[in-house]
This record gives C-alpha cells, structure tokens and sequence, in this order.
C-alpha cells in the first residue's frame, strides 16, 4: 500500500508490542539466546507479517507464497513469535525454545520445523538463498512472489555477501528485498570498531542495487520503503533500517551486552511491565 | 579375468583400449538429465569449459547460472533454487567445490536436506601440472563425513554419465568426483550395458576358478591400476577379486563384507589422502563387522606436486606395483 492509515499503524503497535512480550518470555524461559536483535526487529516483522506477506498461515507451504529467509538466525525469537501470533502454530509453544524435542531450536531448523524457508544460524548465508529463490522464481515466469530476506549488520563482514550481491544485481532481482538490520552492534561491540562497514548506502549503490535508508521502527517509512522496494523494475532492493537494539525495554536499549544474553527473573519482571503499559498506551 | 556378468568392455587390457574423458561422461549426462527433467539447472563458477558443462549450458542457456569466481555463494544460491523444486548442479574445481564452501554444503545444503548435486573436477594427483594446490586429495573425506549426503567417484566416462543422470533422479544432496586426465584420458572400463545403481559395488575381476586370496577394491579410475594389477597377480598365481567401489556413501556394506569374508585380506586403492578417504570406509566398515588386514593404497599425509599424471601416480605410490607389492605384503600378513 501506497500509505498507510493511523488506525493501521496503532493496530500494528499492539501487536508489535504482544510478540515483544513473547520474545522476552521465551528467551526468559530458555534462559540463553539472543535478546537485543530480537526485540530491535519486532517492528518490521510485525509490519511484514500483518501488513504486506502474501501468505497463508494455515497453509503453510501455501506454493504462492512471498518468501521469509532468515540469515541471522540468532534472532529467531522475533520470527517464532510473529509466525506464532500470525497462527502458524500455538503461542503457547514459544515457550518450547531452545528446549529438547522442540520444534523451536536454538537456531532455525528446518527439518525440525519445516515451514521455515531454510535453517540458519551461521552468518552471511542467508542472502544466497534468497538469491537462488528469486532466481529460480523467475524461471519459473509464474506469479509475482517476492523474497524478503533478513541480515544483521554485523553479518556483512561475512565476504560472500557481497558474491551473492553481485550476482543478484547482475540477475536484477527485482523480486529479491533485502532488509539490513542496522543496529550498529555485534558480540564483540559496536560494528564501526569491530570491523567499520562505514556508509552502507553507498556499498549497496556501488553494486547497483535499490536503496533505503529508514527508521526501522517508524511504520510509516517501513511502510514506504517496502512499497518502493515492490515496485522497483529493474534492480534487487536493499532496506537498511536503523533499529535500537533491545527496542522496548529502555534499560536495554542501545546496549551491545543484550545481544546474546537473556534476561533473569528480576530483569525479566521488569520488561514485561514495561511492555504492558506500552501495549496499553 | 572380467567378471562379465556385468558386461565390462572386453578390451580393457588392450593397449589399444578405448580412452574417455571423465569430464565429458559428466556433461554428456547433465545434458541428457537436462532433457529428462526441466527442473534441472546448472551452476558453475567461472570454469565451464574445463568441467563440461558448456554442453547442457549450450544446450538451456535459461537453465544455467554463471556465480562467477564465487564457490560460497554458489552453494548457498543452488540451496535456495533446490527450495523452490529446482535440481541444481553446481561444478567447479574439488579444492574449491567442496573445498572453499564446505560449510555451505553443509548449512545450506545437507542440514537442510536438498537435493544439490556438486560436481568436483580435477580430483586427486592426477591434475598433475597445476600442481599441489589444485590436486584435491581431501574431498571424500570432507563430504562423506556429513549426515544426508550421497558420495559417488566414477571410474570412467560412462559410469559418470551414469552417476550424473541417477544422481538427478534422486532427493538426496550428492557429490560426484571427476578425475583430470586431459591427456592421458581415463580408461573405459565399463560400458553402456554395465549396470549402475547408487549404492552398489561390482566385483570387476575375478580368478579363473576358486575363490579369490585377496579382495581390491578401488574407486575412481585408479580402478584401471588395480585391474591391470590383478591381472599381472592373476598370472602370478595370485587369485585376487577387484571391486569397483563407485559409491563410498552410503557404502556397500553387503558387498564390502562379502569380499572380506571371501579373501580374508583386502587392499583399497584410491586417488585421495588415506586418511578420511574411501580405504577409511571400509575399514570403518569391517572392524565392525569382520576384522582382517587391509592395506591403504592413498596419499599418505602429504600434498601433491606438479608432474605428469603417471610420474605422480608412481612417486605418490598408486600405481599398479604398488597394488602389487601391497597385496604380496597382505599376503603374507595373512599366512604368516
């Protein structure tokens, strides 16, 4: 959609909220994971599954279906508990994660939940796939699906990336949404001291791809840079959205610690409250 | 002599035997899988030529990808493609199909299940030339070692073509290995009539009459240098059995252990590190079912070096006096 109504938008905050407290939930009941990507992305995968996927919750291997691949897996909490408030299978079984027999495992795995586009968890893989999709969609000359394909920033240190950019590029993946999620942070800190990735827009321009630079957590410009990305013509689109880790729970954000740990009790007591008056609001 | 009940090419110890690039019996079976099955696509990177694949490429230009110098992403891409119902083949050079993307294979392709198939060309010292760096002795070991995954190394040109057009049929993640052997082509061993079937070894050559002292059992072409020594043993007076072992996974236990309990003594012949290899899946395979002495003919822990194919074969110490000494020594391990 073109724009996109305030009634939406709230709608969207509340349910972006719920799947917030889900994630704090089963990384609280898990009692290891990771918790500030997780929490960063709710917006946009909120806005994805209930605002613009082409796809069938009950029918999951539905063959029409727009496409979901995960290349930083560690932040699968955010994925189980939106395809779990969207009825891909019970909320209650958020709270099966990281558990023995689970369909939810640590990292995603598709053999153990098999709805899931593809397994991942080490970085810098993710992006292939969805190019190999895409490109095997357009074979195909059948409907319109898109792939949308979700990173980490700290992820593009992994050099294949870029062979899997260029390739897409080259393919003009018109079909291909990449969706960075800049947060600035990795395990070992802040991703311009790590390993500085420096002005990502220009690197994306640079390999001839489409792309927007958002506030991650504004449903109005997710809005928009998604309606962009779907009518592009001619080019693979890349969605670089600024996101604050944690995003929710303010004595988390912004703190590259919450990246892979999990909260305990106190902690966790805490950012549910928070959540709630925020759902309320 | 040729156990031909598998209908073998009866010139085979002739010198003037037919001679097929094991590159070309795998382009000429992605063409005719091609043509059986649409879903069939061809990755490569950078080297089309070199591996044959300019032949289904030429043929479905639509249904081929050129990745470019680019091994990891071509694994992950022929992973995403398989999702969406294509059979992927994706061809490059062992070292860096399955080498360089190893991990891919893994992740992307074998954890998830799909049905990839990876071409590795220029397998074993044979690449002879170019080099240690190029002479890929490690990958058996690297594919053989992952849950799902199927590992075929074809003895000639025909037995590729056959590999290749099974391999397609199939839901299984597979590795083919093909050989070098620009100049000095591969031997054909087999021919149209030979059966093949994933998973099952033949017994190539056995003694006139008795039962055999020995068991070989060789893989890739190598397989050529354990029938030409057991037919130099056979006129020694040594009853020996040659296996071909196209297969390594999922291995041939049935046959493997036949063997052992026939010879009581098997010797295992192989273009790759002995370590990890296809000698390794045996023994593997009978300490647990019925231990006796095996020799390893294989590169013992070290890189290759530039020389001719045969120059390489007979330093690195695969060829047919080796198989020959190796089984005059198991021999004697076994009497003794």
């Amino acid at each position: 959609m073109e724009t996109i109504s305030d009634e939406k938008i709230k709608e969207l905050e509340i349910k972006a909220n719920n799947i917030r407290k889900s994630i704090v939930e089963m990384l609280y009941l898990a009692g290891s994971g990771h918790t500030a990507g997780a929490l960063g992305m709710a917006d946009i995968f909120t806005y994805l599954y209930f605002g613009v996927l082409k796809h069938q919750p009950e029918n999951p291997f539905w063959l029409e279906r727009d496409r979901v691949i995960l290349s930083n897996g560690h932040i699968n909490p955010v994925l189980y508990a939106t395809m779990a408030h969207s009825g891909y299978f019970p909320i209650d079984e958020l709270k099966t994660l990281r558990k023995f027999g689970s369909r939810l495992q640590g990292h995603p795995h598709r053999e153990f939940l098999p709805m899931l586009e593809t397994s991942s968890g080490p970085l810098g893989e993710g992006l292939s796939q969805a190019v190999g999709m895409a490109i095997a969609s357009k074979m195909e000359n059948g409907i319109d699906k898109k792939f949308y394909c979700f990173i980490g920033d700290g992820e593009l240190d992994e050099g294949a990336n870029y062979e899997a950019l260029m390739l897409a590029s080259k393919m003009r993946l018109n079909n291909l949404i990449l969706i960075v999620d800049r947060n600035n942070i990795q395990i070992d800190g802040s991703t311009e001291i790590v390993m500085p990735l420096g002005d990502l827009v220009s690197k994306f321009e640079s390999f001839n791809w489409h792309v927007d630079q958002i506030n991650g957590h504004d449903f109005r410009e997710i809005n928009h840079a998604i309606y962009n990305a779907k009518i592009e013509e001619h080019k693979p689109s890349v969605i670089i959205a600024k996101t604050i880790p944690s995003r929710g729970v303010r004595e988390w954000e912004g703190n590259y610690k919450w990246h892979g740990k999990v909260p305990n009790k106190e902690e966790y007591e805490i950012a549910m409250k928070e959540l709630e008056i925020l759902v309320k609001k | 002599m040729l156990n031909q009940i598998h209908k073998f090419n009866t010139k085979v110890f002739n010198p003037d035997v037919e001679r097929k690039s094991i590159r070309i019996g795998f382009g000429e079976g992605l063409l005719q899988a091609g043509i059986e099955n649409q879903n069939v696509v061809g990755l490569c990177a950078d080297l089309v030529e070199s591996v044959k694949m300019n032949i289904f490429a030429d043929k479905f230009p639509e249904r081929f990808i050129e990745v470019g110098v680019a091994e990891q992403n071509m694994a992950g891409v022929a992973s995403g493609m398989a999702s969406m119902g294509k059979i992927p083949f994706m061809a490059s050079y062992a070292i860096f199909n399955p080498g360089r993307n190893w991990e891919q294979i893994r992740t992307n392709i074998c954890y998830n299940n799909q049905p990839v198939k990876i071409i590795g060309s220029h397998g074993g010292i044979n690449v002879g030339p170019d080099g240690g760096s190029h002479q890929c002795l490690e990958d058996i070991a690297l594919m053989r070692v992952l849950p799902n995954m199927v590992v075929i190394s074809p003895a000639d040109a025909i037995e590729a073509k056959k590999a290749t057009i099974a391999s397609a049929k199939t839901k299984h993640p597979t590795y083919i290995r093909l050989d070098r052997n620009d100049k000095n082509k591969a031997v054909l061993i087999t021919t149209e009539e030979t059966p093949f079937e994933i998973g099952k070894a033949q017994i190539v050559f056995i003694p006139e009459q008795g039962l055999a002292q020995v068991g070989i059992i060789a893989t890739g072409p190598l397989l050529y240098q354990a029938l030409l020594a057991g037919y130099e043993l056979d006129k020694k007076g040594f009853k020996v059995k040659v296996m071909n072992l196209s297969t390594i996974k999922p291995l041939d236990t049935e046959a493997v252990i036949s063997l052992a309990k026939e010879t009581k003594a098997i010797i295992t012949v192989e273009d790759h590190q002995v370590s990890g290899g296809m000698g390794s899946a045996v023994a593997e395979c009978l300490a647990q079912n019925y231990p006796v002495p095996i020799e390893f003919i294989g590169v013992k822990d070290k890189y290759g070096q530039s020389g001719t194919e045969m120059e390489l074969i007979k330093y690195y110490g695969l060829d047919t006096n080796d198989i020959i000494e190796a089984v005059e020594k198991i021999f004697k391990r076994k009497t003794g």
